[in-house]
């Protein structure tokens, strides 16, 4: 009877429950972070920890939606799905000052441009050494090498399938990861030492959590200049990736 | 009041993805193309606009949107639980590769961008 009654709420109360369930990652996740002193992976593990979650929810399924296909968890599906995606991902763009962008000046800019196209044009040209030659397909991981945002941006936005969007976010929670790893590592090779460096940083790697934390683990005072440029990768990458990226991809493996 | 800040980002939101989809017909594409990036534009202009004015947005207005961007990590969280993690997995060396090699890859472009940087700096001093 009990089990009854709490199936029959998870079921009427999808989104709530998507919410609750999704915090208690976050918590779990941002706990984790803390006792390796490394807070600000807290999101990257949330994201593989939901990752895992999807890969056993699809193996006891044996269907294409991640936890979502499990009846109690369907609300992830809503929580999850592209409108709420999209609506938060504009938000995030309130703060942004213009005056700040021309604060970044030339290597800002120019850091950008180079950082999506060069993370772009690397993702879709291994996406093509391994096989893919479906320009959508090419296109989506080109995005995920981007951001693990800009992956299902353009994904979704070309319709491309569940199983090659899972893809591009795996491949940007790798390189937000990795950027988090190996960032300490690489300081001293790239100069990695002053305002200007990390605003070029910032521009290039562009994954926002993956710039924060890796600065963080660097020098901490470097942390706003990189996360500056960074906050405008993504966007910049939502923007050009579905688009100029998706017609240059489709213009050549069409 | 909130509902305003959640309002004005779902107007950015429908203005965005209507010249969006506008782009992806005439690409012949079925889909809304650049849409979210174009939505971004027009709340920083429209953000920037009312502030240049000296009419930024009430607080509570203010609270509306950061709720929503707040929201943005665990809603993340919750599109990677419902992917075809599966799927993924038996092609995953393509994730590893592409991700891996991009990272790599751009941070040995940070030098050489920062160059141009300094050159400028140095420029600018010079002039002065």
């Amino acid at each position: 009877m009990i089990t009854e009654i709490i199936t029959g709420l998870f079921t009427k109360y999808a989104l709530v429950g998507a919410i609750g369930i999704v915090a208690l990652i976050m918590i779990i996740s941002y706990g984790l972070a803390g006792t390796i002193g490394q807070r600000r992976m807290g999101s990257a593990i949330a994201i593989v920890i939901a990752l895992t979650l999807a890969y056993f929810a699809g193996k006891y399924t044996g269907k294409t939606h991640g936890m979502a296909d499990i009846p109690i968890f369907a609300g992830m599906g809503l929580l999850g799905g592209s409108m709420l995606r999209d609506y938060a991902i504009i938000s995030t763009a309130f703060g942004v000052k213009i005056d700040n962008l021309k604060k970044a000046g030339l290597p800002g800019t120019v850091s950008l441009l180079l950082g999506v196209t060069f993370s772009f044009v690397v993702g879709s040209i291994i996406a093509v050494l391994l096989g893919y030659n479906n320009p959508v397909d090419i296109a989506t991981i080109g995005g995920g090498a981007v951001t693990f945002i800009v992956g299902p941006v353009t994904g979704s936005a070309l319709g491309a399938s569940s199983e090659v969007i899972a893809l591009s976010i795996a491949a940007g929670v790798v390189k937000s990861v990795l950027t988090m790893i190996i960032t300490p590592i690489i300081a001293p090779i790239i100069k990695l030492n002053n305002p200007t460096t990390a605003m070029v940083y910032g521009g290039l790697i562009g994954t926002t959590s993956g710039v924060a934390g890796g600065l963080a683990a660097t020098n901490e005072k470097l942390i706003p200049y990189g996360a500056m440029t960074a906050t405008f990768y993504t966007g910049l990458g939502s923007l050009l990736c579905p688009s100029i990226g998706f017609i240059i991809v489709r213009a050549i493996f069409g | 009041m909130e509902i305003y800040g959640l309002g004005i980002v779902a107007l950015c939101m429908f203005l965005g993805s209507f010249l969006g989809n506008a782009l992806g017909k005439l690409l012949g594409i079925s889909g809304n193309v650049g849409g979210v990036g174009m939505a971004m534009l027009f709340l920083v202009l429209l953000t920037n606009y009312y502030e240049g004015k000296g009419k930024a947005f009430s607080e509570r207005t203010q609270k509306g949107i950061l709720l929503l961007s707040s929201l943005y990590i665990p809603i993340i969280v919750a599109m990677a639980a419902r992917q075809n993690v599966v799927a993924a997995f038996e092609g995953g060396v393509v994730a590893f590769a592409a991700g891996g090699v991009a990272t790599v890859g751009s941070m040995f472009l940070v030098p050489l961008i920062a160059k141009l940087g300094s050159d400028e700096e140095n420029k600018e001093e010079k002039n002065n």
